[in-house]
C-alpha cells in the first residue's frame, strides 16, 4: 500500500507541481543541476567539510570546486555506494561526524578514538545528566502522553499506598469493605470523576462562560498562566469590564495578584488556595478547579506579593 | 481517444478495475496506457495520503474525482513523543474544504496525527450526506461541540473512533444528540475523553444499534453500570471497558460475570483502567475465545496477569505491562500459541532501577513458544546479543520489532559490548522485516549490517545510535524499501545526508533530531532537490542568524509534488530552490 498518489514505484514528477505523472520515473532536468561550483562559492560551506557534494550532480566524490555536471543528467539520479567516496578518507574535517575509508567492513576499525568520543559526546549532551537521567530527556522512553497520563494517573498518586491495601483486603474476600474504602479506584478524585487526562474548569470573574485547560500538558506555573491568558483574552463575552481584564492579564501579573485579578484554585477538600505556593507536582494531585479571582474578593487569600507562607485557607466564595 | 483494437470496452475494464482494491496494483494499472489511466482514475474509490503535504487536496480531486474514501496522515511519528513542537502543523482543514465540494458522496475519513477543528467536523457533517466512517488516530484541535455536530447530522454513520485523540471535553451531553431514530451505529471509540459522557444516552444509544460490534468505554463509565450496556449489546465483537473497578460487591460481580457470558462473541477486550483484581474472574467465562487482550493500563500484578491469560489459548495479541514479568511471559509461551503480536509498556520508566524482575528472558521465552509471533514491542532494562540472537533464529518469521531498552546507550550486559551484533542477527535471519527500532548501545557496525541485510525494511527508528556518517550513509545507500526513516541524537551529519540525497526522493519522509547536521547542508539539500520539502525546525530563532556550519535543532525532509506549504509556525523554514520562496 505505497501512500504517494500518483506514483508508480512511488517516484513522483519532479520540478513544478504537474498533477498528473503518467512517466513513473522522475526526471531531473540540467537546468536543476547548475554548476555546483558557482554555488558553493557563494555558500559558507567550508569546503572540507563537504568534500562529497550532492549524490545528483557529482561525478565520482568530486569536491566542491570542481565543475563537474552529473554525465547522467536526464536519467533517474544514482544513488552513491560507498565506492563512491575515494575522499573520504581525508579525516581533516573539524565537524563531529566525520566518516572512515570507504570500503569494506573493517572500516570502524579506522575511527580514531576522538572520533568516537566526538561523536557520542554530542549526543550525550542531549542527555541531562552524564549518568543517564532519562527522564530528562524530551520524548525518551518513547510512550505516548496518552499512555503516560494513565500511569500518573494510576500508579504514581500518593493514593497508591491506599490502592494497595485495598487490594489486600480484597484478595482476602473481606466482606466488611465499609464505607471508608467504598471507592477502590485509585483516582484520588472521588465522586465518580475519573480522568485520563487532566482537564480542570476555569472560569474567570465577570466571564458567563468557563473553559477548561488540560493540566497535563503544562509542567510549571508560567506556562500554565501564559495559557490562560490566551484562552481569556480571546473570549469575547462581557462589556468594558472585560477589556479592561484583557489589557490587565499577563501571565506574571496572573501569577503576582499585580493585576487586579488573583489565580486560585479549589482543592481535593473543597477549600479555595493561591496558585503557586506548593511544588508544581503536589498541586496537580490536588487541583480541581481554577478560578481567576477579582483580586478584591479575594478575601483572606494573602496577595503572593506579601510573601505569603503557603496561603491561607478560605472557604468557596 | 486511440484505442487498441482488441482492447476491452471501458465498462468492462472499469468492471474488472473494481476487484482491484490495493493502491499499488492500482498505481500499475494507470500506468499501463492513456486509456487505462482514465478508466482507473475515475474508477478510484479510495486514497490514501501517507503525508498530507505530499500533494495538494486539488491535485488528488483533479486526479481522482469519485473517491468515497479517504486516508490522511499529518504529523511525523515522532510528535507522539513531543518531539514536534505544538502547531508544526498537519491541519486538515483545506482538505475537508475542497472535499466538501468535490467529494458529495465522501463516506469515509481516516486522519492520522492531523489537527481537525470543531468547523471542520460541522462542515463534515452537513456536506457528506453519506457520511459513514470517521477515525480520529491521536488527532487534536476539536472539542466535543464537533462530535455533537457528527452525532447531530450523520444519520449514516457507523463508525466513530476517536483513537487517542486530545478532546477537549465541553460536555457529556454530545451523545444526546444521536437522533432516537439512529441506529446504525457499528463501532464507538470514545476511550480517550476525559470527562464522563451522558450515560443514560449512551444507554440508550447501545440498545437501539443491533448492528453494534465495538464499543469502546472511556475510564467515566463506572464497573457498576458495564452490565447493563453488555446485556443491550450481547452481540458486541470488541470491547473496550470503562474504569474497572468497584466495591467488590457479590450482586455486582455476578451480574457482570453473567453479562460477559451472554456475550458469545466477545473477541476483543481492552480498557480496564484501576482494575481491581477482584473482578478479573468475571471475564473468565469468554477467555477462551478471546484474540486480542489489551491490559497495558492494568496495573495488576503478574500472579492475576497469569491466571487469566493461561485461559486464553486462542490469544493472537496481547498488549501488557510489565507487571508481567518474566514468569508470566513464559505462562504465556506456553499457553498462547496462536500468539502474532506482543507489547509490553514500562510501568515505571523514569524509575533508575528495575522495578519488577521483567528482563530480555521474557521475550526469549515468547520467542521460543509462540511459532507465530511477528509483532513485537517491548520495553526493558537490559539486553544482550545472544537473547538477541536466540529470538532472531527463533523467529525468522519477525516482521516488525521495536526494542527499547530504557537507558540509552546501555551495552549488552554481559559483555558489555555494543548490541551490534544482536541487531544484526535480527535483520539479517528475519528477511521481512518491515519495521524496526533500534536502542542500548550501538556503533556504526549495526548500520552496516542493517544496510546490507534489510532489504525489506520500510521504517526504522534510531536514537542515541552510531558513532559516524557512515552510520546514516549504510542505512540510506542499502536499505532498498525504506520508506520512513526517523533518527534523534545520533552523531550524524551532512556528509551522508548529501551524498545520499537522491534516496530521500524515493522515501516518504525523513526526520532527524539533536543531530548534527548544518544549516548549510540544509539550504543546500533544498535547493538541489526541488522535489522535497526540507523543514528546519527550530525553536531557538531563525538559523540564518548562526553560522551556517551551526548544527539545527530538528530536520524534516519529506517528498512532495505541491512545492513548500503556506501554513509554518515562525520556528519552521522550509529550504527552498528560490531563496525568495523562503519564509521565515
Amino acid at each position: 500500500m505505497q501512500g504517494v498518489v500518483g506514483g508508480g514505484a512511488g517516484a513522483v514528477s519532479g520540478g513544478g507541481g504537474s498533477s498528473t505523472s503518467d512517466a513513473s520515473m522522475s526526471t531531473v532536468s540540467k537546468e536543476d543541476n547548475p554548476v555546483l561550483s558557482s554555488e558553493d562559492s557563494s555558500s559558507c560551506l567550508d569546503e572540507s567539510e563537504l568534500e562529497l557534494g550532492l549524490g545528483l550532480s557529482l561525478g565520482v566524490g568530486v569536491g566542491a570546486c570542481k565543475a563537474q555536471q552529473g554525465p547522467r543528467g536526464g536519467q533517474y539520479a544514482r544513488i552513491l555506494t560507498a565506492k563512491d567516496f575515494p575522499y573520504v578518507g581525508s579525516s581533516t574535517s573539524a565537524s563531529v561526524s566525520s566518516s572512515s575509508s570507504s570500503s569494506s567492513s573493517s572500516s570502524s576499525s579506522s575511527l580514531s578514538r576522538a572520533n568516537v568520543t566526538a561523536g557520542t559526546k554530542r549526543s550525550a549532551d542531549s542527555v541531562a545528566a552524564a549518568n543517564g537521567a532519562s527522564s530528562q530527556v524530551v520524548g525518551w522512553p518513547p510512550i505516548r502522553a496518552y499512555r503516560m497520563n494513565s500511569l500518573v494517573n494510576q500508579a504514581k498518586l500518593p493514593a497508591t499506598e491506599v490502592f494497595n491495601s485495598l487490594i489486600v483486603k480484597s484478595r482476602n474476600s473481606n466482606p466488611a469493605v465499609g464505607k471508608g474504602t467504598s471507592n477502590a479506584c485509585v483516582n484520588a478524585n472521588e465522586k465518580g470523576q475519573l480522568r485520563s487526562s487532566l482537564f480542570v474548569k476555569v472560569n474567570m470573574d465577570g466571564i458567563p462562560i468557563g473553559r477548561k485547560v488540560d493540566l497535563s500538558s503544562h509542567r510549571c506555573y508560567e506556562t500554565l498562566a501564559q495559557k490562560l491568558e490566551d484562552m481569556f483574552a480571546t473570549s469575547r463575552s462581557g462589556g468594558e469590564e472585560h477589556d479592561m481584564m484583557v489589557d490587565a492579564i499577563t501571565p506574571s501579573k496572573l501569577l503576582d495578584g499585580s493585576s487586579g485579578f488573583v489565580l486560585t484554585y479549589e482543592d481535593k477538600e473543597g477549600d479555595w488556595m493561591l496558585v503557586g505556593d506548593v511544588p508544581w507536582g503536589m498541586f496537580i494531585n490536588s487541583v480541581r478547579r481554577l478560578r481567576i479571582m477579582r483580586a478584591s474578593e479575594a478575601n483572606g487569600l494573602a496577595p503572593r506579593l506579601e510573601e505569603s507562607n503557603g496561603g491561607q485557607r478560605n472557604k468557596p466564595i | 481517444m486511440p484505442r487498441m483494437g482488441y482492447s476491452f470496452p471501458e465498462e468492462v475494464l472499469e468492471h474488472v478495475f473494481s476487484f482491484i482494491q490495493s493502491d499499488e496494483d492500482r498505481n500499475a494499472i494507470s500506468e499501463v496506457c492513456r486509456s487505462w489511466h482514465d478508466i482507473e482514475r475515475w474508477s478510484r474509490r479510495r486514497v490514501f495520503v501517507g503525508n498530507c503535504y505530499a500533494i495538494s487536496p486539488t491535485m488528488v480531486i483533479r486526479r481522482f474525482p469519485e473517491v468515497r474514501s479517504v486516508k490522511l496522515k499529518g504529523k511525523p511519528h515522532f510528535a507522539d513523543f513531543n518531539l514536534v513542537p505544538e502547531g508544526w502543523g498537519g491541519y486538515v482543514a483545506p482538505w475537508i474544504s475542497a472535499m466538501a465540494s468535490a467529494y458529495p458522496w465522501l463516506e469515509e475519513i481516516r486522519l492520522k496525527r492531523m489537527v481537525i477543528t470543531d468547523e471542520s467536523l460541522e462542515l463534515i457533517s452537513k456536506s457528506f450526506k453519506n457520511f459513514k466512517v470517521l477515525v480520529l488516530s491521536s488527532c487534536e484541535g476539536f472539542s466535543t461541540d464537533g462530535l455533537a455536530a457528527i452525532a447531530a447530522n450523520c444519520r449514516n454513520l457507523r463508525e466513530l473512533d476517536l483513537g487517542e485523540s486530545e478532546v477537549e471535553d465541553l460536555s457529556g451531553h454530545w451523545l444526546s444528540r444521536f437522533p432516537d431514530n439512529y441506529t446504525s451505529m457499528v463501532s464507538l471509540n470514545i476511550a480517550c475523553l476525559g470527562w464522563e459522557v451522558s450515560f443514560s444516552a449512551l444507554e440508550r444509544l447501545v440498545g437501539r444499534c443491533p448492528n453494534l460490534r465495538t464499543l469502546r468505554l472511556n475510564r467515566a463509565v463506572p464497573l457498576d453500570k458495564l452490565a447493563n450496556l453488555l446485556c443491550r449489546a450481547p452481540q458486541l465483537v470488541e470491547l473496550g471497558t470503562g474504569a474497572y473497578s468497584s466495591e467488590l460487591r457479590p450482586d455486582v460481580f455476578s451480574n457482570l460475570s453473567g453479562a460477559f457470558s451472554g456475550c458469545k462473541e466477545l473477541k476483543s477486550l481492552s480498557g480496564f483502567w484501576d482494575v481491581v483484581p477482584g473482578y478479573l474472574p468475571a471475564v473468565y467465562p469468554i477467555c477462551s475465545k478471546l484474540k486480542s487482550l489489551n491490559l497495558s493500563y492494568a496495573t495488576i500484578q503478574s500472579p492475576e496477569l497469569i491466571k487469566l491469560v493461561s485461559q486464553c489459548q486462542n490469544l493472537q495479541r496481547l498488549w501488557v505491562l510489565d507487571y508481567i514479568e518474566d514468569a508470566g511471559l513464559d505462562a504465556l509461551a506456553a499457553s498462547c500459541k496462536d500468539l502474532r503480536e506482543l507489547r509490553v509498556f514500562p510501568s515505571d520508566p523514569f524509575g533508575q532501577e528495575p522495578n519488577v524482575p521483567l528482563t530480555e528472558q521474557g521475550l526469549v521465552s515468547v520467542s521460543e513458544g509462540c511459532p507465530k509471533l511477528q509483532s513485537v514491542l517491548y520495553f526493558c532494562r537490559q539486553m544482550s546479543n545472544a537473547a538477541l540472537m536466540t529470538i532472531a533464529r527463533n523467529r525468522p518469521n519477525m516482521t516488525r520489532f521495536r526494542l527499547c531498552i530504557i537507558e540509552p546507550h546501555t551495552p549488552d550486559y554481559l559483555t558489555l559490548q555494543p548490541l551490534d551484533v544482536g541487531f544484526g542477527a535480527i535483520v539479517e535471519h528475519c528477511k521481512d522485516l518491515r519495521r524496526l527500532s533500534l536502542s542500548g548501545l550501538l556503533t556504526d557496525r549495526v548500520f552496516e549490517y542493517i544496510g546490507t541485510h534489510a532489504k525489506k525494511l520500510e521504517m526504522l527508528s534510531v536514537a542515541f545510535a552510531g558513532e559516524s556518517d557512515l552510520g546514516l550513509h549504510h542505512i540510506l545507500s542499502g536499505c532498498d524499501n525504506l520508506r520512513k526513516l526517523e533518527i534523534r541524537d545520533c552523531p550524524f551529519g551532512d556528509k551522508a545526508l548529501l551524498a545520499n540525497a537522491a534516496k530521500l526522493e524515493t522515501m516518504r519522509s525523513l526526520w532527524m533530531s539533536s543531530c548534527s547536521v548544518s544549516f548549510g547542508a540544509c539550504k543546500l539539500l533544498g535547493q538541489k532537490m526541488p522535489g522535497l520539502n526540507v523543514e528546519v525546525i527550530d525553536e531557538r530563532g531563525p538559523p540564518d542568524l548562526r553560522p551556517e556550519s551551526c548544527p539545527i535543532d530538528k530536520l524534516y525532509v519529506y517528498r512532495t509534488v505541491s512545492g513548500p506549504r503556506f501554513d509554518m509556525p515562525g520556528f519552521v523554514w522550509t529550504m527552498a530552490e528560490n531563496p525568495a520562496l523562503r519564509l521565515s
